[in-house]
This record gives C-alpha cells, sequence and structure tokens, in this order.
C-alpha cells in the first residue's frame, strides 16, 4: 500500500479547517439542547464577522506587511453596497439565499474595487505613514456615506450629497441611503450557519494564495523589497493583489454585518478607526501571519468582554489590562529571556544533566 | 470680514491641534512609537482640571499647574510601566498594540470614575473678548491665550532642545540609540523626560480644548488626538517645527470647510489634504527623505 505523504502546509491547513469545523458543529449541538443562552446567540454572528475581517487584515499585515487601519472602510463598503443591493432588489428576488449570495458577490467586489483604488497611491508609502493613510481613508469614506443620500424611482436613482429633498424623488419613490440614518430595512439574511460558511470559503482562499506562488512572492515583498524586485517580482502587482483581496474579504464581513441589523448606519463605533484597530488587536494577539491564531483570537475577544459581563463596569478596564499584559509577555524581551530559562522544557534539561553529574 | 474671523478661529484651532501633535511627534521622534495614548493623557488632564476647579474650588491657574503635574507623572508611569518592557522587541506592532491598550485602560478608568455623561467644563480663562472692525470681529479671549500659549511652548521647546544638555541628548537619542548609550547618554532617562514633556503638553492643549470646546467625556481626547496626529503626519512626523505648522494648517482647514463647504464633510476634507500631501510629499512637508540602503 502506498503511503499517503502529507506535507507541512496541507497539515497545518487541515487543522485550521478542522478546528473551525469542530467548534461549528460544537455551537450546533450547544443550540439544538438549548445550552447557549440568548446573549451568546447574539454574538454568533458578530464574531463570524470578526473572523473573516481578522483573516483578512491577517493578509494585509501578516503576509503582505502593511499595517492597514482602514479596514473598517472596506468594511462599511461592503455593508452598504451589498445592503443597498439587498434593499433594491428585495421585491424582485424573493429567495432569500440566492440574494444573500448575489449581495455578498457585490459587497465584495466593490470593497475590492476601493481597495485596488485606494491602494494604488497608498502602496507606495511605507510603515506608519501608510498606516496614517489607511486611516484617513477609512474616515473618509465614513464621512461621505454620512453625507449620501441615495433615492430610487422610476426615473432610476437620484444621488445627493446635500438631503433628501434634493433627491427630487417622484411622489413614490423610495430612499435608500438617507444620510446619517443609513440603510433601514435590509432583510435580515445573516446566520450562524451563513457565517461559517463565509468563514471556511474566506480561509480557502487565503489559505490557498499563501501557499501559492503568488502568496511566496507576497511574503517576499514583506521579508526584503530590495532583494524581491532584484529578483525580478512585480512588486506593485504583488502588494495590489494582496490589498484588494484582503480589502474585498473585509467587504464580504461588511455585507455580514449589514444583513445582521434591521438598520444599518456608519457611525463611529462600527465603522470607525476604533473598529479597524479592534480588528488589529485580533491579528497580532492572534500572531502576525499567523491566519489560525487570528480565528482563534478572534472568538477568544469578542467573548472575553462578555465572560467577564458579571463584572459589569469594570469589563473593558480588566480587557485593557489583559491586553497590555498580553503584549509585555508575549514581546517583552527581559520577558521572554525569563520565560526560557525557566521554560518546562529547560526545566527538564537541567534536571535531567544534575542526574548524569 | 467673516473670513478673517474664521481664520482665527482656525489658527486658534489650529494652535491645540500643534500643541498636541509637538508631544505626537517628540515622542515619535525619539521612541520611534505611536503614542496612541496621547489623545487620553488630554482627558485626563482636563478632567483634573474639572474636579479641581467645580469640585474642589481651587483657582484656575493652580488647577492647571496641578494637572499639568499630574499628567507628567502619567506619561513617566505609563512609559515605564507599559512601553519600557518592549524597547527592543522584535515587531513594532507590539508597542502600537500596548499603547492602544494603554488608551483603553485610560478612558475605562475615567468612565468608570466620570461616568459616561458629559461634564460642563467652565473656561478657565477669564479674560474679556478684543473687539475689532466696528464688532465685526470678536476675538474670545480663550482665542488669543490658545495661540500666546502655542507661540510660547514652541519657542521655549525649540530653546529647550538646541541649547541645552538634555535637549541635545534628546537630538541625539533620535538620531541613534545605540550611539547616543555610547556617548554616555542615559538613554531610558531621556525617553522618560521626552514623555513627560509630551504629557505635560498635553495638559496644556486639554486644558485649551476644553476652554474652548466645554464637553468633556471620556472621550474628549481620542478625536483630537488623532487630528493631531495627523497633523503631526502631515509636518513631517519627528520635526518639531513641522507639528507646528502641519497643527496650524490643519486647524485653518478644518474650520474653513466646516465654514463654507459642509460641517459633516470637514473631517473627510482634512483627511484628504492629508493624503495629498503625503502622495506628493511621502514624509510630509518638513519630514527627512531617509535614504534606503541594500
Amino acid at each position: 500500500m502506498k503511503k499517503i505523504r502529507i506535507n507541512k502546509s496541507l497539515k497545518d491547513n487541515l487543522i485550521t479547517f478542522g478546528l473551525v469545523t469542530v467548534a461549528f458543529i460544537a455551537v450546533e449541538i450547544l443550540k439544538m439542547t438549548g445550552h447557549i443562552s440568548s446573549l451568546m446567540k447574539g454574538l454568533l454572528v458578530p464574531v463570524c464577522i470578526y473572523i473573516i475581517c481578522a483573516i483578512a487584515l491577517n493578509l494585509c499585515v501578516g503576509i503582505l506587511g502593511e499595517l492597514s487601519l482602514g479596514h473598517a472602510g472596506f468594511m462599511c463598503i461592503g455593508a452598504f453596497s451589498g445592503a443597498f443591493f439587498s434593499k433594491c432588489v428585495q421585491d424582485i428576488i424573493t429567495f432569500a439565499p440566492l440574494r444573500f449570495t448575489l449581495a455578498i458577490i457585490i459587497g465584495a467586489v466593490f470593497a475590492s474595487i476601493f481597495g485596488f483604488l485606494i491602494g494604488i497611491p497608498v502602496l507606495r508609502l511605507k510603515g506608519d505613514y501608510l498606516a496614517i493613510v489607511t486611516l484617513a481613508f477609512g474616515e473618509i469614506i465614513k464621512n461621505v456615506i454620512n453625507v449620501l443620500y441615495v433615492g430610487l424611482d422610476d426615473n432610476g436613482f437620484h444621488f445627493s450629497l446635500k438631503d433628501v429633498v434634493s433627491l427630487k424623488l417622484l411622489p413614490e419613490g423610495k430612499v435608500i441611503i438617507n444620510g446619517a440614518q443609513g440603510i433601514t430595512g435590509t432583510p435580515n439574511d445573516s446566520s450562524f450557519e451563513v457565517g461559517f460558511v463565509l468563514i471556511i470559503i474566506t480561509l480557502i482562499i487565503v489559505l490557498n494564495l499563501i501557499h501559492s506562488r503568488d502568496g511566496r512572492a507576497i511574503m517576499s515583498i514583506r521579508d526584503n523589497t530590495i532583494a524581491a524586485e532584484s529578483i525580478g517580482i512585480n512588486i506593485t502587482k504583488y502588494k495590489l493583489m494582496a490589498f484588494t483581496i484582503s480589502a474585498g474579504l473585509a467587504g464580504v464581513a461588511g455585507v455580514l454585518y449589514a444583513h445582521n441589523l434591521s438598520s444599518l448606519m456608519a457611525q463611529p463605533k462600527n465603522f470607525g478607526y476604533n473598529m479597524s484597530i479592534t480588528i488589529l488587536l485580533f491579528v497580532v494577539l492572534g500572531g502576525i501571519g499567523n491566519i489560525r491564531g487570528s480565528v482563534i483570537s478572534a472568538v477568544l475577544l469578542t467573548l472575553l468582554p462578555e465572560l467577564l459581563r458579571g463584572l459589569s463596569d469594570y469589563r473593558m478596564l480588566i480587557y485593557a489590562i489583559v491586553l497590555i499584559v498580553l503584549m509585555l509577555f508575549n514581546w517583552s524581551p527581559k520577558i521572554l529571556d525569563l520565560r526560557k530559562k525557566y521554560s518546562i522544557k529547560n526545566l527538564i534539561s537541567k534536571s535531567k544533566m544534575k542526574e548524569a553529574e | 470680514m467673516r473670513f478673517i474671523s474664521y481664520l482665527i478661529n482656525g489658527i486658534s484651532l489650529g494652535s491645540v491641534y500643534a500643541i498636541i501633535a509637538l508631544g505626537y511627534t517628540m515622542v515619535y521622534g525619539i521612541a520611534k512609537m505611536l503614542n496612541f495614548a496621547h489623545g487620553d493623557i488630554i482627558m485626563v488632564g482636563s478632567y483634573v482640571i474639572f474636579c479641581l476647579m467645580s469640585g474642589a474650588g481651587v483657582s484656575p491657574l493652580v488647577s492647571v499647574l496641578i494637572s499639568i503635574v499630574a499628567c507628567t507623572a502619567l506619561g513617566i508611569t505609563v512609559e515605564a510601566i507599559a512601553y519600557r518592557p518592549l524597547r527592543g522587541a522584535a515587531s513594532s506592532l507590539a508597542v502600537l498594540i500596548t499603547a492602544i491598550g494603554v488608551s483603553y485602560f485610560l478612558q475605562n478608568m475615567a468612565l468608570l470614575i466620570f461616568g459616561a455623561n458629559t461634564k460642563q467644563f467652565s473656561s478657565v480663562i477669564k479674560m474679556d473678548p478684543i473687539i475689532l472692525a466696528d464688532g465685526k470681529i470678536t476675538i474670545t479671549g480663550e482665542t488669543i491665550v490658545t495661540i500666546v500659549c502655542c507661540l510660547i511652548i514652541m519657542i521655549v521647546l525649540l530653546t529647550f532642545i538646541n541649547k541645552t544638555k538634555a535637549g541635545q541628548a534628546m537630538l541625539a537619542v533620535s538620531e541613534d540609540q545605540g550611539a547616543a548609550r555610547l556617548m554616555g547618554i542615559n538613554v531610558n532617562g531621556t525617553i522618560s523626560l521626552t514623555f513627560a514633556i509630551g504629557s505635560g503638553l498635553a495638559a496644556i492643549a486639554g486644558m485649551l480644548l476644553c476652554s474652548s470646546y466645554p464637553s468633556l467625556t471620556p472621550y474628549t481626547g481620542s478625536m483630537p488626538g488623532i487630528k493631531a496626529f495627523v497633523a503631526a503626519v502631515f509636518g513631517g512626523i519627528g520635526s518639531i517645527p513641522g507639528a507646528f505648522i502641519g497643527g496650524i494648517i490643519l486647524g485653518i482647514i478644518e474650520i474653513l470647510s466646516k465654514a463654507y463647504i459642509s460641517s459633516q464633510l470637514s473631517d473627510a476634507i482634512v483627511f484628504m489634504v492629508l493624503i495629498i500631501v503625503l502622495l506628493v510629499k511621502p514624509t510630509g512637508l518638513l519630514g527627512k527623505m531617509i535614504q534606503e540602503k541594500v
């Protein structure tokens, strides 16, 4: 019998997929037996959203090596374009799965287009400058959507940046995007099961990309741009590729977000830079460049404030302290030395050495 | 006439941004880190003044001084506990995330102590407004004090850095930490000093900001913090005159676009200008270009 050879990356990927699937099945069983509180149930879809976002941002930060603080902006674009589509075709396509699939494709495409357009100028910058410009773009997107009015009547679409009146709609026309009030009455198509499928699709896309020729090119840019350039890798192309895919996936998360709520507004708390930072936290604490780590940390960090709910007012404070302590524990050179000195492996080998003496 | 009064308001707001941006730029120049918690130190400073003045009835000047001392101490403590252990860490993102953690910590601490409702901040500055051109232009006392404060801080800071030993040490550390250590400069001490100065400036900025815009919440500091950070990048991060110019220009653009274009879009316009500047000059207006070596 021929022995099936499994290479390391395939094994790694299978572990990731297995982990997600097992977690999904476990939650489904808990749901069926009624062991999940309604609070936790409400968190299931947000967890999926955060996982997708974290994977998307990890592609940008960990694999491409460029710090982006604007992913909430791409989420925002995905959310609004997806919800806009759903709202427009609500009466035409009544079959929800088809409508939602189309909405997701549209959200992803729009977010990717914006990612591509923004990426062209932005990716020329480096390091912290790139971070601040992506942050700026995220804020611009949020601000513009807050003053955007779009209406639909028999004459087609009407756009305005001022108010509803200036749309000049016919009496029977309806306002779809109502400035700061956003989109209301989006069909509630998101569910935990859909979220799970989307996570798997995201994982397939990202993991395949990382282990492909293109992915290795992207990682070579991260490790040494000049060396990569000197062996003939097209820097701009691969940077844009990773950034666009990352933006598109963030858009998918946005569509999921939009269809989870009945009213969608672009507020600082859901699409502001704070959101981008929250996603960045998942990526960094899960391990930069480690996709499985992002998934795990997105789940844990979303649940942590809820698990601490018993401590009511103190929970966010504890969250902050946990964050600082974790960073110090993981990265401080002195603590790393101490950890090495007193690690189990080291202690075992020391005791062995004593025995030998 | 309208335009001139908008312009003056812009310069006043810009001065506040400039003072905050100075803190950002000094810390960035020396520790090469984005101190996301800087904006929240402003908030802490404002709460200290608020408590002292409306709670304990301390005179404005004394409460401002106490607030400066408190913020300085806070800055040094934060640096020693959260940032110093991470110096020399493999990932620069680690410090960034820690700074975000500190920012969350300060915000939630304030939330816990003072609650989420807005506090009405009574102006620290008691000065009559100046009325020019038959009442067409009114310059409030806050505006004058803000602009004067900013100029004084700017001059003092430049003199300090260029003329004193401690200032020269700062420049040396920001140039090359290893070499500075070999020359016998106390690097940790110098970085602490930088944080102290930056945080002290944040307290002044908080006082000026809340005197002009008198509503105080635990999140008061975060948006001005981000804007000031944009100002610092705009002027070339690491450069002190750059932070000053960046802050002033940003303030003017913000007020003018609020007045003439759209109050909702003013933030978007500010950020758009930043992007355009960075695309033309990738290191900001006065930033130094660092040649990349193979």
